[in-house]
């Protein structure tokens, strides 16, 4: 179907001829800008209604209840009852907060999840920016949440607050290590950080198979970076009511749930793009097979929310500075090894190096962490 | 390319002007009643008792600037990363000696104990 494959770049190239038999081709160009954002704005919009629904549905069946099925069928137009619900809420501001902080955090935390859904390559030809530093854009744009996280915090002048944004802050800026140096071997094997030049060079094989051990850490600090389930602490509700956003309600509180549940969605995405070849993939459109890709890394991530208990707050430091940031290095410098001593070779003894290397890694993981327990269990014995 | 900036800055501006607007059109519609007990610092009904912005411990401020050095450490690695299929085995013994400091210092922070959180 070639015609549902190029659907939306079509479309777009129609509009901007279009507009360009009326308009001087800058003013085409600029209206061309203001209709892709209003795009990328309502796709947004439509992926925060779509996924809370989803996630609650979906952890309502592990937990083996319905979730919402009372708003329409299945429960689908709950969105609907929770945006009226948002908009006629009464907007509350500590007479203790600073107010200023107080109203500057839900507008900066919002800022950055649509910065970054510019650069994302929905299918072949739709990516609103194609950035030649991509993937660098992406880790600098996304660190601006930390910041509006620990001004919400602070502003509210709660103990809570201020504790769960302390949190977010140490737990973010540690998983970013780990995050970044596990995304370097996709960089190392592509030679570019453009994401569409990555999803380019997956054509014959997804770098899953040639970075298993990367997308792993990968994965688990991106679930640690956008602060979701087994790695909650900051809005540990047992411990800490709702961490940062414990005095926010109505709108506000809303802007945080929906940067939240976007930040969640564009991880998983870049997930996709980074490991699972982005829009590639047989006889479906491309943008079907991106949608498919982040959805089911998705649905992992609402799977470990389902299954797993919260961390403790040294467990939860300790596994990113003494697990998986000495793991990351290593994958990278033997990732680095075997790239160079297959250079020229073709894509299987690469993908077979990769695969015996990653097996390699695992292999002595597991022996020195066998090796720690023993002598962590004489010292016991002994004492 | 530089169309691509342009958006972004387009794209920054709108960013900022959605949920203002979000929350200008909840100012219209919500209702507003604050009294002095809906406005105090949510503690579960307690009062909320001495000073919240307290100072933090310095091992706080340590943990920030250890992330401080891999940070940076990893923006250099990346100009090398993406210009790898170039250089050869130069480039990965010239990392193997930058990442061998590195993780020197690492170890050190981590024999220290400056890794454990309390």
């Amino acid at each position: 179907m070639p015609f549902l494959n190029d659907l939306f770049v079509n479309l777009s190239y129609w509009i901007h001829g279009f507009l360009a038999r009326f308009l001087p081709l800058w003013a085409a160009d600029l209206i061309m800008m203001l209709l892709t954002i209003a795009c990328l704005i309502v796709f947004a919009l439509i992926t925060i209604m779509f996924i809370n629904w989803l996630e609650r549905k979906v952890i309502g069946r592990f937990q083996d209840r319905y979730g919402p099925n009372r708003v329409g069928p299945l429960g689908i137009l709950q969105f609907v009852a929770d945006a009226i619900k948002m908009f006629t809420k009464e907007d509350i501001t500590p007479a203790n907060a600073d107010r200023v902080i107080f109203n500057l955090a839900p507008v900066m935390v919002v800022v950055p999840t649509f910065l970054i859904l510019a650069v994302l390559p929905f299918g072949r030809g739709m990516v609103a920016a194609d950035l030649n530093i991509g993937f660098l854009y992406i880790v600098a744009i996304s660190s601006l949440t930390t910041i509006a996280i620990l001004l919400a915090g602070w502003g509210s002048r709660n103990k809570y607050s201020l504790l769960g944004g302390m949190r977010v802050v140490a737990q973010m800026i540690s998983y970013e290590v780990p995050m970044v140096l596990s995304a370097l071997g996709v960089i190392m094997l592509t030679g570019s950080l453009s994401l569409v030049s990555i999803v380019e060079g997956q054509s014959r094989v997804p770098f899953i198979l040639l970075q298993p051990l990367g997308f792993l850490i990968y994965f688990i600090s991106a679930i640690a970076e956008v602060n979701r389930a087994p790695f909650d602490l900051p809005e540990a509700e047992s411990e800490i009511i709702a961490g940062y956003h414990t005095e926010y309600s109505g709108m506000k509180y809303a802007m945080f749930l929906l940067a939240e549940y976007i930040n969640a969605f564009i991880v998983a995405a870049i997930a996709a793009t980074l490991f699972l070849g982005g829009w590639q993939g047989p006889s479906l459109p491309p943008y079907v097979w991106f949608f498919l890709k982040a959805y089911a890394i998705y649905f992992v991530l609402m799977w470990l929310r389902g299954t797993l208990p919260r961390l403790r707050i040294d467990q939860l430091m300790g596994l990113a500075w003494k697990f998986l940031v000495p793991l990351a290095l290593v994958n990278l410098l033997v990732m680095g090894l075997v790239a160079t001593l297959t250079q020229g070779k073709g894509l299987f003894p690469l993908v077979l190096a990769s695969l015996v290397a990653n097996g390699l890694i695992v292999a002595a993981v597991v022996i020195i962490y066998a090796f720690a327990m023993r002598r962590r269990r004489q010292v016991e014995v002994a004492a | 390319m530089l169309s691509d900036y342009a958006f972004l800055g387009l794209l920054l501006i709108a960013a900022i002007l959605f949920p203002l607007a979000a929350m200008f059109m909840a100012f219209l519609i919500r209702p507003k009643k604050p009294g002095p007990t809906k406005k105090s610092t949510y503690e579960c009904g307690l009062e909320t008792i001495g000073e919240t912005w307290v100072r933090f411990r310095v091992q706080y401020y340590i943990y920030a600037l250890v992330f401080v050095i891999f940070d940076i450490e990893t923006v250099f690695l990346y100009p090398w990363a993406v210009a790898y299929n170039q250089l050869g085995l130069f480039a990965l013994v010239e990392m193997f000696i930058f990442l061998g400091i590195l993780v020197g210092g690492l170890l050190y922070a981590w024999r220290k104990g400056v890794l454990e959180w309390f």
